[in-house]
């Protein structure tokens, strides 16, 4: 490494390095424009049919039946409930399990536990959601009262167990990366293990805990398979976890692979659930970055 | 602090190269472009993969099969990248103009019946049969928060909670059921449980002694054990009086009316050059009295597949159905019509 | 980066630290116990199917007849041209986002993008696949269609997580490069991206573990569900193992949940496979960077 010799063609390739890199970084932005374009198309064209003032003020959502109702809230309550559940299990068992990972477990224990936490992320979600519906919910309904058959708890417990991954392997690395020197520099000023942590540690890997999490919330806002299954397809407008109810991925996968005919108005709500999500997402997004930002900040 | 590079950098990267490299050296060439495609329907698609299953036994024609959803099959079929796309209701107006674009003509070819069956749970001891009035009046959009007792549907039954359960709303099934049980589709109230995947139906309405739900005739009979069945009056005396159950005979014969509807294959007309897909097709229908049956259908009468074939060695395009379901009438009628 | 208040640290609590160790060992244990149920639950149901026949069969209506063999393939081909194809723009995102692109207006609003793009539904990166690679670029319902598509959805995975290993990175490091007259290139390849590797191929894992377990997307533009031949090229048909398992459970004789249960065992393991190999390559890479 110290002895390579610095030429002028060095700075030329640099330069077609970096262009390089750059090109492969705008695929991002390609890509979000043509999800863009094709969310926009379809968008366009249904609020063409129906008034932005029906679809964000109606309480219901019935766009495939004859008596059409096109109110966004049912969905949206749907997907916040069932990701409002998935993180409040992700997020204290997947920083926990990271913070043992990453200071307390023993080598050996570490190298199993890991991999083994991993496990649970290439689980195919079809098999979480079967297991929300026929493992989960019954199980749920012995001291859960009134719990229907579907319903937002049972997927929503299920994909933060499936998130939990997310979170604790980013959130490791970051701890594991943290310097000994700056622990061994709080031990020698006579804290403790738990101080060490909680005010050297997390401060540090925050910017990797921080990613987790937004990575966790995101998947949990787009998951499909785990609430198509085991939450339900009845769009309703509540807050209540144990009646069945629809999220904006149910609806989506349902339209996507079903009967309505391409091209139809039924079928362009596809097309408008998915930019509502976007635009959510956005948001959350956008959101999180300003609060990251004003914590590395400090 | 800093490891040694090159060692672990060449460790790990030529590895991971050579594997990688393994793996996806059979994938590098080009695929064949002689295959028959199927997709459409996942109602139609256990039909289509047993026939696509027994033609390979005699061909070695290449045959894949898909799921995307009768709308998805359609769309995929009128741009003209499938040959054959499977349907559980008849090609809308959207769908034809579609193909008009893409230049597709079809053939329309009915291939079993579906029959719809009203269950509820064995413990029920009330429910001796129904009449489709009965059906329209609990099912019907106005049903909604006023129909919610099985003493509002006729007294004499319980005044107990009635628990619904039915296809989901993006479904052929669900299409076919308000057709001819509301009279109009896709009208039905919407406080019932709903689901794409009629085992979780089943599984629904096993468990609760006030359920009743409706789903595809195989799904009953995968699971007599834990469900019973309604029998259907349908209240016209000519086409059998009283009420009906549903069985292979009585949607075979026309007598489980009207809750019996057909499921289709369409095949592209250009794509019947190619000898692969005519044979594919031919054998479709010769053995499809054979092979519904072993997947949970009921087949179309002999006479009526007679038609089908005639249809399609004819190459006749066009719908018989004009868009939209038609309830009560018999398949032979309409092939002769249409 | 000494502790942040000033007032003094108290005394270690030794029973305390015993008890917080103890709930975050609990934390941890807890969703593997809910593996362990659930694969518990899959293996009871499928394991009686799991042999030689089902492994080279193909799918046929009789459920006892029902093999995985062109879904097996289907899914490894699929994985490993997903993983060529995301895992290096992936880090090459990730290595123009932290080491060229800092703090600017531009790498922001890609970091935020990115962060999107993680969320959006595998439906929405279906269609976009059947527009784009299927219809626009002509690959038809093909492999390298579903890859590229798979490639779109898992890479923000590997992105972020490429991008948190690259953080963890000390500036003091790359800044002794410079100082010993190292070009950036130079001290990104062997500074920067050895130290990064674990974290890299966590995502790397991570994404994967994603891409193997994919149905609805892979249906949406054309994945067949059933086949009768194994896909031969890039531009062939191909099937997944999630398709043939999603299938399965739909159908209504009892015969196929049991084969369902048996694919899973065995999406399963070719899952533990293939995260073994990275895992085992993180673990002794990491050996070798820990301090």
């Amino acid at each position: 490494m110290a002895g390579r010799k610095r030429t002028v063609g060095t700075t030329r390739r640099e330069r077609y390095i970096r262009d390089a890199l750059l090109a492969c970084a705008s695929l991002s932005i390609i890509t979000t424009f043509a999800i863009l374009v094709i969310l926009a198309v379809e968008t366009v064209a249904f609020f063409s049919e129906v008034p932005l003032s029906r679809f964000l003020f109606d309480d219901e959502w019935t766009p495939l039946f004859a008596d059409a109702h096109f109110g966004i809230w049912p969905l949206v309550a749907g997907t916040l409930l069932t990701s409002a559940i998935a993180l409040v299990v992700a997020v204290p068992f997947g920083l926990l399990s990271a913070v043992y990972l990453g200071e307390f477990a023993p080598p050996r224990v570490r190298g199993i536990l890991k991999p083994t936490l991993e496990l649970l992320a290439g689980v195919p979600t079809i098999v979480y959601g079967y297991f929300a519906l026929v493992v989960m919910t019954p199980m749920l309904q012995g001291f859960v009262p009134g719990l229907a058959g579907l319903n937002a708890l049972s997927p929503g417990i299920v994909m933060g167990v499936m998130i939990v991954p997310l979170i604790t392997s980013l959130s490791e690395d970051a701890i594991e990366a943290v310097p000994d020197s700056l622990r061994e520099g709080a031990y020698a000023l006579g804290a403790g293990r738990l101080a060490t942590i909680f005010r050297v540690v997390l401060p540090t890997a925050l910017s990797g805990i921080a990613a987790s999490i937004v990575l966790a919330v995101s998947r949990a806002i787009g998951e499909t398979m785990i609430v198509a299954i085991a939450a339900g397809q009845e769009p309703r407008l509540t807050l209540d976890p144990r009646v069945p109810i629809e999220t904006m991925t149910t609806f989506m996968v349902q339209v996507g692979l079903g009967d309505a005919p391409t091209g139809s108005l039924g079928y362009r709500t596809l097309f408008v659930v998915g930019a509502s999500l976007f635009a959510m997402t956005f948001v959350a997004n956008i959101f999180s970055q300003r609060l990251a930002r004003r914590f590395r900040e400090r | 602090m800093v490891p040694s590079t090159r060692p672990t950098e060449v460790r790990v990267r030529t590895p991971f190269v050579l594997w990688s490299a393994l793996l996806v050296l059979p994938a590098c060439g080009r695929g064949s472009s002689d295959v028959v495609a199927v997709d459409g329907s996942s109602t139609v698609f256990p039909i289509s993969e047993a026939v696509a299953e027994e033609f390979a036994r005699e061909h070695r024609t290449r045959v894949t099969v898909g799921t995307s959803g009768t709308g998805g099959g359609f769309k995929k079929f009128c741009h003209g990248e499938i040959a054959i796309t499977g349907a559980s209701r008849p090609i809308k107006s959207e769908e034809v103009e579609m193909c008009k674009a893409g230049k597709v003509e079809y053939i329309e070819l009915p291939v079993a019946y579906d029959g719809l069956a009203v269950v509820v749970h064995p413990d029920n001891t009330w429910v001796d049969h129904m009449t489709v009035a009965e059906l329209a009046k609990l099912w019907a959009p106005e049903a909604q928060d006023k129909i919610e007792r099985w003493s509002d549907i006729r007294p004499g039954w319980p005044n107990e909670e009635i628990h619904l359960f039915g296809a989901g709303v993006d479904s052929g099934t669900y299409d076919y059921f308000t057709e001819a049980v509301v009279g109009k589709e896709h009208a039905s109230r919407g406080d019932y449980t709903s689901s794409e995947d009629d085992n979780v139906l089943v599984h629904g309405i096993a468990s609760d002694k006030l359920a009743l739900g409706f789903f595809g005739y195989a799904y009953f009979h995968e699971n007599k054990d834990k469900l019973k069945l309604v029998p259907i009056d349908d209240g016209k005396a000519d086409n059998g009086a009283g009420p009906i159950a549903p069985s292979p005979q009585t949607v075979g014969d026309g007598t489980y009316q009207p809750l019996s509807r057909p499921v289709f294959v369409y095949v592209s007309k250009a794509a019947t050059d190619k000898p692969d897909v005519a044979a594919f097709v031919d054998f479709y229908l010769a053995k499809a009295p054979t092979l519904v049956p072993e997947v949970g259908y009921i087949p179309l009468p002999d006479a009526a597949y007679e038609l089908v074939r005639t249809r399609f060695a004819g190459k006749t395009t066009g719908s018989a159905f004009e868009g939209g379901s038609k309830v009560g009438v018999t398949i032979e009628d309409l092939l002769r019509a249409g | 980066m000494p502790p942040r208040s000033s007032r003094s640290v108290r005394p270690p609590n030794r029973s305390l630290e015993r008890a917080f160790a103890g709930l975050c060992l609990g934390a941890a244990l807890l969703p593997v116990l809910v593996l362990v149920l659930l694969l518990g639950n899959v293996v009871i149901d499928g394991i009686g199917r799991l042999g030689w026949d089902f492994l080279t069969g193909y799918s046929s209506r009789v459920p006892e007849h029902a093999g995985i063999l062109p879904a097996i393939v289907g899914s490894v081909m699929l994985v490993a041209l997903t993983g060529v194809f995301a895992i290096p723009i992936g880090i090459a995102t990730a290595i123009y986002l932290e080491e060229y692109g800092h703090r600017g207006r531009i790498a922001t609003l890609i970091e935020v993008n990115i962060a999107n793009l993680a969320g959006v539904p595998s439906i929405i990166y279906g269609l976009l696949g059947l527009e784009l690679f299927v219809r626009a670029l002509g690959f038809g319902r093909s492999l390298l269609a579903g890859a590229l598509t798979l490639a779109l959805l898992v890479a923000p995975i590997v992105i972020m997580a490429s991008r948190e290993a690259l953080r963890t990175v000390p500036l003091a490091l790359r800044e002794a490069g410079f100082a010993l007259g190292a070009t950036q290139w130079s001290v990104i390849r062997k500074i920067v991206l050895p130290m990064a590797l674990p974290g890299i191929l966590t995502g790397s894992i991570l994404a994967v573990s994603r891409a193997i377990g994919e149905a609805a997307p892979l249906v949406l533009l054309g994945a067949a569900t059933a086949m009768n031949f194994l896909p031969d090229g890039l531009l062939a048909p191909f099937t997944a193992l999630p398709i043939q398992i999603f299938n399965w459970t739909s159908r209504p004789q009892a015969g196929f949940a049991e084969a369902a249960a048996a694919a899973i065992i065995v999406l399963m393991l070719t899952l533990l496979v293939l995260n073994g190999f990275a895992i085992v390559l993180r673990n002794r890479v990491q050996r070798r960077i820990r301090r």
